[in-house]
């Protein structure tokens, strides 16, 4: 008997280990039921996170663009590709766009801000024809938003005065590879023949078709934007942020502000309600968890009714009666809890090890953290205790006459 | 407390008891009087339904009469409730059940310790002292380590007396607690709660069918029906 414990816990302990095969089972059995919700926890969150990073590797987190006339982002992808074909009129520059631009810099949740002149363009070469969106960039400032430098599979990203940065799905579309030149024309008759310089791959069929990069300087000229810009891109620290900013941008600098979240409206509902059917998954396993604690502790209070008539005549109150009870709740409840996380956690190496591209690399990364074996342990010690309330008041209320004539 | 000293150990006065309710109601004890003073030993007996359990129930604090008054150590009960009972209870009395007295999951020494562990809330060496002083004065010091259900009949009744003398009660009320002896052990057993009677002025009420054994005490107590139909030295 350890000094520092309290009567209680060393009841709860000493009748949990009496009860060695039973206490077994139902530690095991709390295990099996966190081991899926921390190893559907675990992978939800990280095919989430990478769905994101994925679609969010062609896009920014809030485009900024002048008011009214709805002028669309010109950053096309598989949810907005269509959007910009309407617009032959003129293209409408931000106001004091420099202003803004370090304004915004200042903000603590702006990881990046990246000026860009955009608009609809063909790209020539020989007979192939094909439209574009042109976008006119600073390169250090919009890799900050997209990592295009990393995503280059020829050349490299220059796009100094007359060269350009295309996809490689356009350059198959041309025939045209690095080195070979291309004419750019816009539908107001500006035009001017590039250098290829680059491809890149943004991992998009669409943006790798029709995104072609410029310099600032040269996409002002094209789209007769002299300096000016159609859209500012902001990066944020937190993705999650995005909307809530948006709207802040958008009613201090009277711009629209469009945020990923709104722009991929569909993809986030999707990934809303994964999220809470996998919630609902999650309820049930833990409901089921409760029962089964609170089964087994029902079972050994009707096994210890001597012991608890006994103990109360030893003059053990009916709220220290209550305690041991609960505290076992909890106890099974906690290792329970480990052992799931133990489990989840070899599961989830497993399923790292089958799970691979078709190039061998994991298909995402995912661990399990050590935050949500803390949650997974509090909150199985909370469902333990919880579980054990119909069972422990019945032990309090056990009347020891009856208990002790057994 | 001035008139400590004066108070009798336990009082009972017009004490009655019914199960049930309504049609199906009856009162099995009939309005008890009954007084002990400190260092007496006596004897309950009575026919098997007579009502010996239930007024030990009663006088241990573990039920509550349906009329009359109860006084333990000069303290009327019948106000005090379930957590007050409690610790009147645990502090005041110790009881010797007629079987299967011990927690299993522990061991002897433990199981002395236990109403000073209940009573205090953790554990601490002085209670493992004064377990084992008790353990050796029922001859179990050299069981001190086993658990409860390793120990034979006769040793687990020496232990529950140990455990009942923990707290240094009053009164020991014990429910025929050789019922399940044979005689050599319970004759071992009687022998020792009079000792202790005898060296601690400890006041035992003894519930025993034993007519051998009822003789042993100094005073016997004899309930037919619910009623006392007769109290008396014994010798007469
Ligand atoms: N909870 C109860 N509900 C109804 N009747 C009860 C209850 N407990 C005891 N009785 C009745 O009270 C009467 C006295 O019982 P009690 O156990 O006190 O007798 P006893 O003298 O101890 O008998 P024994 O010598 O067999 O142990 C019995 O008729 C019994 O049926
Ligand atoms: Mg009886």
């Amino acid at each position: 008997m350890q000094p520092w414990m309290p009567f209680e816990w060393i009841a709860a302990v000493r009748f949990l280990r009496e009860g060695r095969m039973q206490s077994v089972l139902i530690i095991v059995g709390v295990g099996v039921g966190v081991a899926v919700i921390v190893f559907m926890s675990a992978l939800l969150s990280g095919l989430q996170s990478n769905l994101i990073k994925r679609t969010l590797s062609s896009q920014a987190h809030i485009v900024l663009l002048p008011s009214e006339e709805s002028a669309r982002p010109q950053v096309a992808n598989e949810h907005t590709a269509l959007l910009l074909q309407k617009q032959a009129q003129r293209l409408r520059s931000i106001d004091q766009w420099q202003q803004l631009r370090d304004h915004l810099q200042t903000w603590p949740e702006i990881s990046a801000v990246s000026p860009v002149a955009s608009g609809p363009a063909f790209a020539v070469r020989g007979e192939a024809n094909k439209s574009i969106t042109l976008l006119g960039i600073v390169p250090e400032r919009y890799d900050q938003i997209i990592s295009l430098s990393e995503r280059m599979t020829a050349g490299e990203l220059r796009v100094g005065a007359g060269e350009t940065v295309i996809g490689i799905e356009l350059a198959k579309d041309l025939g045209a590879t690095v080195g070979d030149k291309l004419r750019v024309a816009t539908a107001a008759g500006a035009s001017e023949t590039l250098t290829i310089t680059g491809l890149f791959d943004l991992g998009n069929k669409g943006v790798n078709a029709r995104n072609v990069y410029v310099g600032l300087r040269t996409a002002q000229t094209l789209l007769d934007l002299v300096g000016g810009v159609s859209n500012i891109d902001l990066a944020l620290y937190d993705l999650n942020l995005a909307e809530t900013l948006a709207l802040r941008i958008a009613g201090e600098t009277g711009l629209t502000a469009d945020s990923w979240i709104k722009t991929n409206a569909q993809f986030v509902t999707a990934l809303t309600s994964q999220s809470v059917s996998s919630n609902v998954i999650r309820f049930f396993i833990g409901l089921s968890v409760a029962f089964g604690i609170a089964s087994v502790l029902v079972v050994s209070v009707i096994q210890r009714s001597k012991e608890i008539g006994i103990l109360r005549a030893m003059g053990a109150t009916q709220a220290q009666m209550l305690r041991i009870f609960l505290l076992q709740g909890g106890i099974v409840g906690f290792f329970g809890s480990l052992l799931g996380s133990a489990l989840a956690w070899s599961f989830l190496l497993l399923w790292q090890l089958m799970a691979r591209n078709p190039d061998g690399t994991p298909l995402f990364v995912i661990g399990v953290e050590p935050g949500l074996v803390a949650i997974a342990a509090g909150g199985a010690s909370v469902v333990g205790i919880i579980s054990a309330l119909l069972p422990a008041r019945r032990a309090a209320k056990l009347d020891p006459v009856e208990a002790i004539r057994g | 407390m001035a008139n400590a000293v004066a108070n009798p150990v336990l009082q009972l006065a017009g004490i009655r008891k019914s199960y049930g309710s309504g049609e199906t109601e009856s009162e099995i004890l009939h309005g008890i009087d009954l007084r002990l003073e400190r260092g007496e030993f006596a004897a309950l007996i009575g026919p098997s339904g007579s009502g010996k359990s239930t007024l030990l129930n009663l006088i241990g604090l573990l039920d509550r009469p349906s009329g009359g008054q109860l006084f333990i150590d000069g303290e009327e009960t019948g106000r005090l409730d379930d957590t007050g009972l409690t610790r009147l209870r645990g502090r005041r009395i110790g009881f010797v059940f007629q079987h299967h007295n011990l927690i299993p999951a522990f061991t002897a020494e433990e199981n002395v310790a236990m109403p000073l562990l209940v009573a205090q809330g953790r554990p601490d060496t002085g209670m493992f002292v004064k377990a084992g002083k008790l353990l050796d004065q029922v001859g179990l010091a050299d069981r001190k380590k086993y658990l409860a259900n390793r120990l034979s009949g006769g040793q687990q009744q020496r232990v529950a007396i140990a455990r009942a003398l923990a707290m240094s009660p009053s009164l020991v009320l014990a429910d025929e607690p050789t019922g399940n002896l044979d005689t050599h052990s319970a004759d071992d057993v009687f022998a020792l709660m009079r000792e202790v009677n005898v060296q601690l002025k400890t006041t035992f009420l003894i519930v025993t069918h034993d007519p051998r054994l009822a003789h042993r005490c100094d005073r016997i107590i004899e309930l037919i029906d619910g009623t006392i139909v007769a109290d008396q030295p014994y010798p007469p």
